[in-house]
């Protein structure tokens, strides 16, 4: 990958995390935390960028000059010499400019200057095989491709174009009921039971209340209408569970916390909408059958669905 | 190795371009990355149609998140990486840490406490210090045990671990200590050339502010595309893998550290997260919980790719398995004791 193409994807890297971090498209990946940070990382990344192509139109003034092919040899012999040595910025030395020149001249002429131009690559290959320096995994593999070539900033870098396309354009959706019914309820004693508000019904997390339930035997619930959003999960069985998937870091570490339904449910469940439940307290509870862990049931009185809320996970193990 | 095999549809996709670039070369890339950006986006109904089974969902969101959670941490550790290139003098280090390798190494050790943040930030950090001359046993010392003795790692620790504090003091002694047993290991053992040193732009004849964001772009397109095969891997382990394997190596003293070390290796939580995680995994002891803690931070799938793009494959295939199983050792002997 040249120069201009590494800007670009810095560049376009750099828009995509912006973008993520200023709406709420983050916030279906990584905790509402990483927020500054993640707009400090889009900025430097457009800095970056913008850095690149500000220095290259600099340090390679004469070559552009000179056209498209100019630079386009230019640049070739630019990556092989930074295979060989380490070095960069040959544009800088004068002599290797002129030196440049000619083996661009050479390029014009056609097939047999690329016989010369893969002879440097393999030069630079055993220089590094030579030396026992260990190539990356990458490099190995564009061998077995038979492309010869040994570029530095190269095959893997190109893989950054992965998560680029996966966010501007597909844009996941936070982790939902096929996640939750894989791994098992994460629900942990609370450390304390602090006194409930006194609305009614009293809006409550999913994960408050399924602390309260399991481990406190629901003291602090009985003869409340409980108000709770979550998403559906149907197991395999059928049974309802309400989700909400607790996040300390970035989806990749969430776990669910599922309370079951019973009571008057909505007779049509869709796995993954979400549903603003209202009910009370029932002694009634399972084990889940991933890892053994206790699930609390909420008598349903009442469900409507909603939308999902702003932030899917539950952050408050968080704090 | 096993992690380009690890993620088969994903990589798949990841070679067609790789290949495509190769041969693209001729036209350059910037015209192939116009190219492959026009397809995808001319492309994009089937792309979705055929991302939305729920295990292709899953997975793919578990990715972007491993991603879009590293990739600031990724960047504070370039930036660091790069002012220590170039703004820093290389006669600092050699002022600062003691000259007898033997002694540099605990100090560098310590000084992993100042780096907060998680072990995307230590690889480049660590790969500067090589570069600026400071030894390499003392270099990594740092890159092992900054991103697990940091004060934001600790403190979770702590917060997830609220009947166990002493989980917090094992940590903190088990990652110290495999970190120097690992620099005086490179010291006695390691040899320079195993080590490629990082391949580097020469700075010289250059302004700062040019050699500065050149560091920065060079470090963010090498470390990032190796940080997307991790996730990948990470991804696929979360998404395709159930859970309940899990449930069988409890039972056992010796297999449920092991389990524990290789899910801590498998997963790539990020280190400032995996005390919550493995905190949860309540059937397991706690020394096997702590092995999972001392681990992750020092060799994970990302972490490995990170460093085979940093200091070279023949280093990080000498390095990881040795790293692993000393971490593992002190981990139980730690846990025996604190525990």
């Amino acid at each position: 990958m040249n120069r201009q193409a590494q800007a670009a994807v810095l560049f376009l890297v750099g828009a995509a995390v912006l973008h993520a971090g200023a709406t709420d498209l983050y916030l279906r990946y990584v905790k509402a935390g990483l927020r500054p940070m993640l707009l400090g990382a889009g900025v430097v990344l457009i800095a970056a960028a913008v850095a690149t192509v500000w220095y290259e139109m600099r340090g390679r003034g004469a070559p552009w000059r000179k056209g498209a092919r100019a630079a386009h040899g230019a640049g070739y012999v630019h990556e092989a010499g930074h295979a060989e040595s380490g070095q960069e910025r040959a544009a800088a030395d004068a002599d290797r400019d002129g030196s440049r020149h000619g083996r661009t001249a050479a390029d014009a002429d056609g097939g047999g200057s690329r016989h010369e131009r893969t002879a440097i690559d393999a030069d630079a290959d055993g220089h590094g095989h030579g030396n026992g320096n260990g190539q990356t995994a990458q490099d190995s593999n564009g061998h077995a491709d038979g492309h010869g070539h040994s570029h530095r900033e190269p095959l893997v870098s190109w893989l950054l174009v992965l998560p680029l396309l996966a966010l501007i354009l597909v844009a996941p959706p936070a982790l939902g009921s096929y996640s939750a019914l894989r791994t098992g309820t994460a629900l942990q004693k609370p450390l304390a039971y602090p006194p409930l508000g006194h609305r009614d019904p009293l809006p409550m997390s999913l994960v408050d209340y399924a602390g309260r339930a399991a481990y406190d035997h629901g003291r602090s619930l009985t003869g409340r209408h409980i108000r709770i959003t979550g998403f559906v999960a149907l197991d395999h069985a059928g049974t309802p569970y309400l989700v909400r998937m607790a996040l300390n870091c970035c989806a990749a570490d969430a776990q669910p916390v599922k309370i079951g339904l019973t009571g008057r449910i909505p007779p049509v469940l869709r796995p993954d909408g979400w549903l603003e439940v209202t009910g009370t307290y029932t002694g009634r509870r399972s084990k889940d059958p991933v890892n053994g862990g206790v699930i609390p049931f909420l008598d349903v009185s009442s469900a409507k669905p909603v939308q999902s809320p702003r932030d899917p996970y539950d952050e408050s193990w968080n704090n | 190795m096993t992690i380009t095999k690890a993620a088969p549809p994903p990589v798949d996709r990841g070679d067609a371009d790789d290949r495509q670039g190769a041969r693209g070369w001729q036209f350059n890339s910037p015209l192939v990355l116009t190219m492959v950006l026009l397809l995808v986006v001319a492309a994009q109904g089937p792309v979705r149609q055929a991302l939305s089974a729920p295990v292709m969902q899953s997975w793919m969101t578990v990715f972007v998140a491993v991603v879009v959670q590293a990739l600031p941490f990724l960047v504070l550790g370039v930036l660091l990486s790069a002012v220590i290139a170039v703004f820093v003098p290389p006669t600092f280090f050699a002022r600062a840490l003691p000259k007898r390798p033997a002694l540099a190494v605990p100090v560098a050790g310590m000084a992993g406490a100042v780096l907060p943040g998680c072990e995307c930030a230590s690889v480049p950090v660590a790969g500067a210090l090589v570069r600026r001359g400071v030894t390499p046993a003392a270099a990594l010392a740092f890159l092992l045990s900054a991103p697990a003795i940091n004060p934001i790692v600790l403190t979770a620790t702590a917060v997830a671990f609220p009947n166990d504090p002493r989980m917090v003091v094992a940590r903190f002694v088990a990652s110290l200590l495999v970190a120097c047993a690992m620099g005086w290991l490179w010291q006695r053992l390691g040899r320079t050339d195993w080590l490629r040193p990082p391949s580097r732009p020469a700075h010289e004849g250059l302004g700062k502010g040019a050699a500065f964001w050149g560091s920065v772009r060079h470090d963010v397109m090498h470390a990032g595309g190796f940080l997307v095969v991790g996730a990948m891997a990470a991804a696929t382990l979360k998404a395709v893998v159930p859970a309940s394997w899990l449930q069988a190596a409890a039972g056992n003293p010796v297999v449920s550290v092991l389990a524990l070390a290789v899910l801590a290796v498998l997963l790539s939580i990020c280190s400032e997260a995996d005390a919550f995680v493995v905190a949860s995994l309540s059937q397991f002891s706690l020394t096997a919980r702590l092995a999972f803690l001392v681990v992750g931070p020092m060799i994970d799938l990302k972490l490995f790719a990170m460093q085979v793009g940093t200091f070279g494959r023949g280093f990080a295939l000498r390095f990881a398995p040795a790293t692993f199983a000393l971490a593992i050792t002190v981990s139980v002997l730690v846990g025996t004791v604190l525990l």
